[in-house]
């Protein structure tokens, strides 16, 4: 009965606190690994958006920029306008079937190793094991009661996490506008007050996310988890503990052998605990807690080294090796395991996608018109009986310079046209705009032919470059006269 | 459904106690830093109620310490709005309607603000198009009462049509034809016809022939000998393929019999000079806009009044 009012003691408990992780300092190869991956993504991070990429006078030089403002993304020699979402659209795609081709060969590589979350609890738990010591000193410092070193070493050490979570939000404003002239704005006090919401913002979830929650993240609030949990099956790369090796414990080698004990590998030294980022005990098994970054094969094969045993008392292995291995047979190749249809699979539609989008950015006109009729009125009949409709006509140049552009008309044979501003006059069945460079010229066009003819006309808007490219566009629309006795 | 609550072995963790087909429900706790969350968000609650309006009472409701208040907050963005556009509606005033084509910027200011006024003060009659129904005119097209070009349209917006309130007003009175005994019936349907052979509704017939000698004796006066029209009286020209009220026999004898006088409110007492500058810009960039008249013209126009 008392245990639902009790919230703080016992298993019974409805509320948990967090149980400390203190992960040890570990080398080995999986670590040198994790440095490698942590160093490159960190780069690739905070050096892209000061890279630098001549498009000439009417577009911007950074090499990747998400242009909120102006609704462009450039990325190098790529750039798309908003009506090409699909391309982003086809780039998450190709990120979501990437990492089930990715968990498909290889497991929770991207947990273990790429993921931000992971890269910066990574850099986080350095910086702690820099300041504070290794995890003995940390537990120490943790348990030590509220003195004035302990405040200095808190305080020190939350100083350097909040520059890192600063230096953190303060780059990914840079992806977003010129970098060299906002960070220039920003220190000047200048810059618009979303980048300065952005960087408290994500200061603060870094600050917090990779200082605090760390795995709480992993195991409470990303769905990731869960996906793959469905996504592995029994050929899924994953860090398996080889019980059937390890088991039954012993401690003390010494006192084993004098007692004639039949032991196995696993001395219960702990390492492979102690080294863990989340926390867990690989020992007891998969679990949605691990995230494969392998730091406790390297801790294992370590011991495994000192006590003289073979390397891969811990180690990255599939379901169906296992059982094989038990049974006393070959273990599959690694070139078999990752040539499997599932893989095979992923790998051809990631492949397809991403060669159609390249496809389709090869072969795309930079010029585009779209022309919207008035619907209010459809249709209006003019003084000489002939009718008369209006359309918002949109030609987009998509090129970084002005361009001359030939609007035309193909069908409605009796059909001249005007653009508001000129007189009916001056119409006829072509129409030369000029449009500023990577902009889209907005124009209304009236268009009038004779009163006698089908209700709705369908007709076709052509667009012409003038110059050298003789690029063209057109868009279907159609001609509306009143029905017969209106 | 009995409690039976037990450890759960393989994870520690208390079940619920119910049980259904063998299946349990583990009560797992929830990370401490979940419940902090959940009570900052009722002092966040607390901190709301105190300071913006939350209560409801019988006649009005609390106030909060910030004294916010929706309206208040509208006030003081229109403000702000009629402050930003302060300077380019005085641009407009300052300038005579007739040179705002040449100022592209106050045009389209101009334009946009006039479209505006347009959904609130002209649809009822004109129609959200301006393409006007029997009797209203249609603002889309070439074809026009009392003149296209801005002058023209600011001076109708401005005192209206046959109103009565108004000195200025557009003023021309179709006589009754039929309905006071000017023409019997069936002068009124040869009339008609040689009104339907002038906008080539119709062939020549000895009834439109009978027709064309009452029409020079009793419409050409203000349609013209030809039906043309005038604008300087706002009769409109016969001899196109525009109809305010309809071309057909049976509308057309109902004209002639009973005549039209279609009524236009005066918008300047109404509405400051401003909103009737933006509203002919509006109405004169529909497609049917006519040019500055030319100055000569004018005073021709003038010599034969």
């Amino acid at each position: 009965m008392s245990s639902v009012n009790d919230l703080t003691n016992g298993p019974t408990s409805l509320y948990e606190k967090r149980k400390s992780v203190f992960p040890k300092q570990v080398d080995g190869p999986f670590r040198r690994f994790k440095w490698l991956v942590m160093a490159v993504t960190l780069t690739i991070y905070w050096v892209t958006p000061w890279l630098r990429w001549d498009r000439g006078a009417y577009a911007p030089n950074q090499a990747v920029l998400v242009d909120l403002a102006n609704r462009r993304f450039y990325m190098f020699d790529i750039e798309i306008w908003p009506h090409e979402f699909y391309y982003v659209a086809g780039l998450l795609i190709m990120a979501g079937i990437g990492l089930f081709l990715v968990t498909s060969a290889v497991g929770r590589a991207w947990c273990g190793y790429a993921c931000p979350q992971t890269v910066w609890t990574d850099l986080f738990q350095h910086v702690e094991r820099f300041l504070d010591g290794d995890r003995n000193a940390q537990i120490r410092l943790d348990r030590a009661p509220w003195t004035l070193t302990k405040l200095w070493k808190r305080l020190r050490k939350w100083s350097v996490w909040l520059l890192i979570a600063f230096l953190t939000g303060g780059a990914w404003i840079n992806y977003f506008a010129d970098a060299p002239t906002l960070q220039r704005a920003f220190w000047h006090g200048t810059a618009p007050t979303v980048a300065y919401g952005t960087v408290l913002v994500l200061t603060m979830t870094t600050f917090l996310l990779g200082g605090f929650m760390r795995e709480q993240v992993c195991i409470y609030m990303c769905p990731w988890p869960r996906i793959q949990t469905a996504m592995t099956d029994e050929k899924s790369l994953i860090v398996t503990y080889r019980h059937w090796r390890g088991e039954p414990r012993s401690h003390g080698l010494k006192k084993a052998s004098e007692e004639h004990i039949q032991t196995g590998d696993c001395i219960d030294c702990l390492q492979c605990v102690q080294v863990c980022p989340t926390g867990i005990d690989i020992r007891e098994g998969p679990q949605i807690g691990c995230i494969t970054c392998a730091l406790c094969i390297d801790a294992c094969d370590k011991v495994m080294g000192q006590i003289g045993r073979p390397r891969g008392l811990i180690d990255y292995a599939t379901e169906l090796d296992c059982e094989r291995e038990m049974r006393g047979e070959a273990s599959v190749s690694a070139l078999k395991r990752l040539l499997r249809p599932r893989t095979l699979i992923y790998l051809a539609l990631w492949a397809a996608i991403g060669i159609a989008m390249l496809f389709a950015l090869g072969t795309r006109t930079r010029v585009d018109i779209a022309a919207a009729a008035d619907r209010n009125p459809q249709y209006v009949r003019l003084s000489d009986g002939s009718i008369r409709n209006a359309y918002l006509v949109r030609v987009r140049n998509m090129q970084n310079r002005p361009r001359t552009m030939i609007v035309g008309l193909r069908g409605l044979p009796d059909g001249v046209m005007w653009s508001e501003g000129q007189s009916r006059a001056q119409a006829s069945r072509t129409l030369r705009v000029d449009v500023p460079a990577d902009q889209v010229l907005k124009q209304r066009l009236y268009i009038v032919a004779g009163a006698f003819g089908p209700a709705r006309q369908d007709f076709v808007f052509t667009v012409q470059a003038a110059g050298d490219d003789k690029e063209t566009a057109e868009d279907d629309e159609s001609f509306v006269r009143p029905e017969e006795g209106q | 459904m009995a409690e039976q609550k037990r450890i759960d072995h393989p994870t520690g963790t208390e079940t619920v106690g119910h049980e259904w087909d063998g299946i349990e429900e583990l009560n797992t706790p929830l990370p401490r830093w979940w419940l902090l969350t959940f009570y900052a968000s009722i002092v966040f609650a607390i901190g709301y109620v105190v300071m913006y309006p939350a209560i409801p009472f019988l006649h009005g409701n609390s106030k909060g310490l910030s004294n916010w208040s929706s309206r208040r907050e509208l006030a003081k963005t229109m403000g702000t709005e009629a402050t930003r556009k302060a300077p380019i509606l005085s641009a407009i005033a300052a300038t005579p309607i007739e040179n705002l084509p040449g100022k592209p910027t106050l045009m389209n200011v101009a334009i946009q603000g006039g479209g505006a006024a347009f959904k609130v003060h002209c649809v009822q009659c004109h129609g959200s198009g301006a393409a006007g129904s029997k009797g209203y005119p249609n603002l889309n097209d070439d074809d026009w009462l009392w003149g296209g070009d801005l002058k023209s349209i600011v001076y109708t917006i401005t005192y209206g049509a046959r109103n009565p309130e108004v000195a200025e007003t557009r003023t021309s009175l179709m006589p009754a034809f039929g309905h006071d005994g000017i023409l019997t019936p069936a002068q009124v349907q040869d009339a008609v016809s040689f009104v339907r052979v002038l906008s080539r509704q119709e062939k020549s017939s000895s009834s439109s022939r009978r027709g064309s000698a009452l029409f020079e004796a009793n419409c050409a006066v203000c349609h013209g000998p030809q039906g043309k029209g005038n604008r300087t009286v706002g009769a409109p020209n016969l001899a196109d393929g525009i109809w305010l009220y309809g071309g057909d026999r049976e509308t057309l004898t109902q004209t002639l019999t009973d005549s039209r006088r279609g009524v236009m409110p005066a918008w300047g007492h109404r509405l400051d000079p401003v909103t009737i500058k933006m509203l002919a810009a509006y109405v004169h960039s529909l497609g049917g806009g006519e040019a500055n008249p030319q100055p000569q013209l004018v005073a021709t126009a003038q010599a034969t009044n």
